[in-house]
């Protein structure tokens, strides 16, 4: 599984790496380009631990004429570019190549500007998604998408893989919540896309970019909004007999024209490792628990919540319970939020897959997975942003049993298979990297990814920035990807992933 | 070449006006089309044909016979649509299970002739004009999920789905959605629909100070009382080159009009909305205003009204679309103030603003972008002088665009010149 096609190295470029170094070095203070072994050993992954590959060189440029410079002269010399964010990508966009440069963001760590009669935020690609509601908390305001590394990724990677988090069914994802980026092509010009304003002018270039994984431009500045706090803020934990009920739950509080700020589900598998794990006080009848968060005004919440008990009732829920306080509220969150490392702690590995369907789907895709599992016969414990459809369900097995590893690749290739047969997506928000990316053609034709590749070659003529990544190489649906956490050895372990 | 391709290249020859029925004739023209290198005017009902330059093309094609729900689920939250179906359609199908698009598409029926026509998805999807909630909930092309279309060269082309979550590729939906029909002939569409709330109610302050009203809009977005629309409405410049239109677009009973007002919208259950109105009314100081009441029937008609321009119904006059940060709002009242017929929408972020054809359409324009906004010339007077641009952008993202279009649409076919001179 840790073996992928790559794209096929140049070994000119590779013999000419001192060279390469030494020019880097005109660009950029010496100290930010790194290539011996000891240094650049830990670029050799993102958060998709699984696979390893050594960069030509690390350089750690500090601004963004900088990188125009840098890539301005790769572009000249042919050499592939890897652009890298905080490296907690959990589908392999930031991983290296043999002879290309990875390019580091790290040094863009400030936040430039916080604008708050414009609502918005403008900062460099490193800061972390977190550090922005933090700048702006003490006025009551917070920034929207919060994926669960939100603690270390940075808002530059958020911007590529178009990151969700658990409030995206209310707020939208990273697309929907920022305003501009400045953006350096692959030929080293420096383009600014939107700004403070809400719309842009001409082509809805800032919609591109996001999602695009590093394939068209290197983001060194992003504009972000901000919104004020909710005034209130509550959530129910209510629990289910059957998959079916937990399912038809889902459905119908949407289908009440009720949208609650995050709706999720967890199953019995699930329920019973993270209560092991952090004691949320989770009921232990339950087949499917629920989580639903509800923000607005006082009465609103309250009256929407009796709705929701209602229409749970009326879907067999055996209980309902309603935070009291805030503490409550953070505590119910706790098991969910605990859902990978209660994982960890039930077998020696687990592989988190991220696919999504369409809601009413919900049953029908974890009686599918619940079959998959005895197919295998693997363990598997699902946790769902089941308001938008986004299941994260996580196979466990054994790595050092090499019969049983690739028992798991099929079953996770099956569970994205059945996803795009409902009517689903391959990437709800761990984006495609070159986890998924021979699956593409599961779900997309040869003109769908011809039209996307001509895209990416319009803007980046000789494929240099980030090749191999999202279309695929192979051409052929091959079966391989997700997250591999040998023995807990998460490649980010003390972050909450959920 | 089989009968079906032999009968539409027959088709092609025959006629300039085309109107295909399914994808796959459509498919079938644009091979047509760029194997004879035939320039295309792509259309829907013409509702906004106004707006960008005149397509110079040797055939039309127009998609109103491609219409029609392919797909509504309700509890999904989506409506599959081809691109002919009219948004009026569509809006009374979402108004049945009490959904909307909540975008609120820009009705330009009252500009173009004095009456409502929101034209069709393909037309609304192409020109991403969103109304007074995009403050709040974002324009519309936050609400696309996925398409299907032809490029340039004929291709059946797809992208994103029916899911709200989606990183597959590049989010080409986006980019889609605004492009004037310059990149893809639309198929399919499929709206992200959301639920109507139960009830609204609009508060009117009559206020006219610029200061004070930028302010209000600020207020406004600092709220956390979820007010989903913010306009003011100033006096109309006493000038004979402005039909008056003020009275007749805000006719209500309880709207004075009399003068300048802003005006806010809360959305909700009436507990919700009454709750809301207080906390606002601490917030804003409402007792040192004049202020009124819109009921939820009088509140829906008057932001019917600001969505349809109204104000500026069948005007002769040059109309612009200024989009500005909010901060900027202020100078831009002091600018404009007695000199032209203008409103401000999105909570002080988007300006309507009307020129008469003998004044200077260049002086507004650069007091647009110097305060960091961007413009488009929405209608043209009727004596418009052409050196001035339509459509603002700046060399390097117009570079960038010139190659998109080219990836999608090589020989360059798909309404030449619509947003730009160079392609």
């Amino acid at each position: 599984m840790s073996e992928i096609a790559l794209p096929k190295v140049d070994r000119t470029i590779v013999s000419k790496k001192d060279l390469i170094v030494n020019n880097l070095k005109q660009f950029t203070d010496k100290k930010n380009v790194l290539s011996e072994l000891d240094e650049i050993r830990p670029y050799e992954t993102d958060a998709l631990a699984a696979y390893k590959n050594l960069p030509l060189a690390v350089v750690l440029p500090e601004n963004t004429q900088e990188v125009s410079e840098i890539l301005k002269f790769c572009h000249r010399e042919n050499i592939k570019v890897i652009p890298r964010g905080a490296g907690t990508g959990l589908s392999g966009g930031a991983l290296p190549l043999n002879d290309a440069i990875l390019l580091g963001l790290g040094k863009f760590n400030k936040i430039l500007d916080i604008d708050f009669h414009n609502k918005c935020v403008v900062t460099q690609p490193g800061v972390t998604n977190l550090s922005i509601t933090h700048a702006v908390k003490h006025k009551g305001y917070y920034y929207a998408p919060d994926p669960s590394s939100q603690l270390a990724c940075s808002i530059g990677g958020n911007v590529a893989e178009n990151s969700g988090g658990v409030h995206s069914l209310k707020y939208g994802t990273t697309t929907n919540n920022i305003l501009g980026v400045e953006m350096v092509m692959m030929d080293g010009t420096i383009c600014r896309i939107g700004g403070k304003t809400l719309d842009q002018e001409g082509y809805d270039l800032l919609g591109l970019i996001c999602g695009s994984e590093g394939l068209l431009g290197v983001i060194t500045e992003v504009t972000v909004k901000i919104l004020k706090n909710p005034q209130t803020v509550k959530a129910a934990l209510i629990g289910f007999p059957t998959i079916e009920d937990g399912g038809n739950c889902v459905t119908d509080i949407i289908s009440n024209g009720i949208t609650p700020a995050g709706m999720e589900i967890m199953d019995k598998a699930l329920i019973d490792a993270t209560e092991k794990f952090v004691h949320a006080g989770y009921p232990m009848d339950a087949e499917v628990l629920m989580i639903v968060e509800l923000d607005g005004t006082k009465s609103e919440v309250e009256e929407l919540f009796k709705q929701i008990k209602q229409i749970a009732e009326k879907n067999k829920s055996n209980s309902f319970k309603l935070s009291k306080n805030e503490k409550e509220r953070l505590g119910f969150w706790s098991g969910r939020k605990a859902a990978f490392p209660a994982c960890g702690a039930m077998a020696p590995d687990y592989y988190c897959m991220d696919g999504t369907i369409p809601r009413g789907k919900l049953s029908e895709i974890l009686k599918e997975i619940s079959r998959l599992s005895k197919k295998y016969n693997l363990g598997v414990a699902n946790g769902f942003h089941a308001g938008d459809g986004n299941l994260h369900p996580l196979i466990l097995f054994d790595g050092s049993n090499k019969e049983e590893l690739r028992r798991t690749e099929e079953f996770g290739a099956e569970i994205l298979k059945a996803c795009v047969r409902m009517g689903g997506a391959l990437s709800g928000e761990h984006g495609i990297g070159i986890e998924k990316r021979e699956l593409m053609c599961e779900a997309f034709n040869d003109n769908d990814i011809q039209q996307q590749i001509n895209i990416k070659m319009s803007l980046d003529e000789k494929n240099l920035l980030n090749p191999g990544k999202v279309y695929p190489i192979l051409r052929k649906c091959a079966e391989e990807g997700r997250v591999h956490v040998h023995r807990g050895e998460e490649k980010f372990p003390d972050l909450p992933r959920f | 070449m089989f009968t079906e391709e032999k009968k539409n290249s027959q088709i092609f020859q025959d006629s300039n006006h085309l109107s295909p029925t399914s994808e796959l004739e459509v498919s079938e023209l644009i091979k047509e089309a760029y194997k004879k290198k035939f320039p295309i005017d792509i259309h829907g009902s013409n509702s906004k044909k106004f707006i960008g330059y005149n397509v110079q093309a040797a055939k039309s094609l127009d998609f109103l016979s491609l219409s029609g729900v392919i797909e509504y689920l309700p509890e999904e939250l989506y409506i599959k649509v081809k691109p002919g179906t009219l948004i009026k359609d569509i809006e009374n199908i979402l108004e049945k299970n009490n959904q909307e698009l909540s975008f609120e598409p820009t009705d330009f029926g009252y500009l173009k002739d004095g009456k409502s026509n929101k034209g069709t998805a393909g037309g609304c999807v192409s020109c991403n004009f969103a109304g007074s909630r995009r403050f709040k909930v974002g324009s519309v092309r936050d609400f696309i999920l996925g398409f299907r279309g032809i490029n340039g060269k004929g291709d059946i082309i797809k992208s994103g789905g029916t899911v709200v979550k989606n990183v597959t590729g590049y989010d080409l939906s986006k980019l889609v959605s605004g492009s004037f029909g310059t990149l893809v002939a639309l198929t399919e569409v499929t709206f992200k629909i959301s639920a109507k709330k139960p009830s609204q109610n609009t508060i009117i302050i009559y206020e006219k100070d610029p200061k004070t009203i930028s302010v209000l809009f600020n207020m406004v977005l600092s709220s956390s009382n979820e007010i989903s629309g913010a306009v003011f409405v100033p006096d109309e410049p006493k000038s004979k080159k402005f039909t008056p239109n003020k009275s007749k677009a805000f006719k209500l009973n309880d709207l004075d009009q009399e003068g300048a007002f802003f005006a806010f919208r809360i959305e909700g259950d009436q507990n919700s909305i009454k709750e809301r109105i207080k906390d606002i009314s601490n917030e804003m100081d409402l007792k040192n205003y004049k202020t009124s009441n819109l009921d939820i029937y009088q509140s829906d008609l008057f932001w019917k009204s600001i969505n349809s321009l109204q104000l500026f119904s069948e005007t002769k006059n040059n109309l612009l679309r200024a989009v500005v940060p909010p901060s900027k709002c202020e100078k831009m009242m002091s600018f404009l103030k007695n000199k032209y017929r203008y409103f401000i929408d999105w909570s002080g972020a988007l300006f309507w603003i009307e020129v008469p054809g003998d004044q200077n359409i260049k002086e507004v324009k650069n007091t647009i972008i110097q305060n960091d906004g961007y413009v488009t010339i929405i209608k043209k007077s009727e004596d418009f002088e052409f050196t001035e641009k339509l459509f603002t952008i700046d060399d390097t993202k117009l570079m960038i665009s010139k190659k998109i279009k080219e990836s999608f649409d090589p020989r360059g076919l798909f309404n030449p010149g619509k947003m730009y001179k160079d392609f």
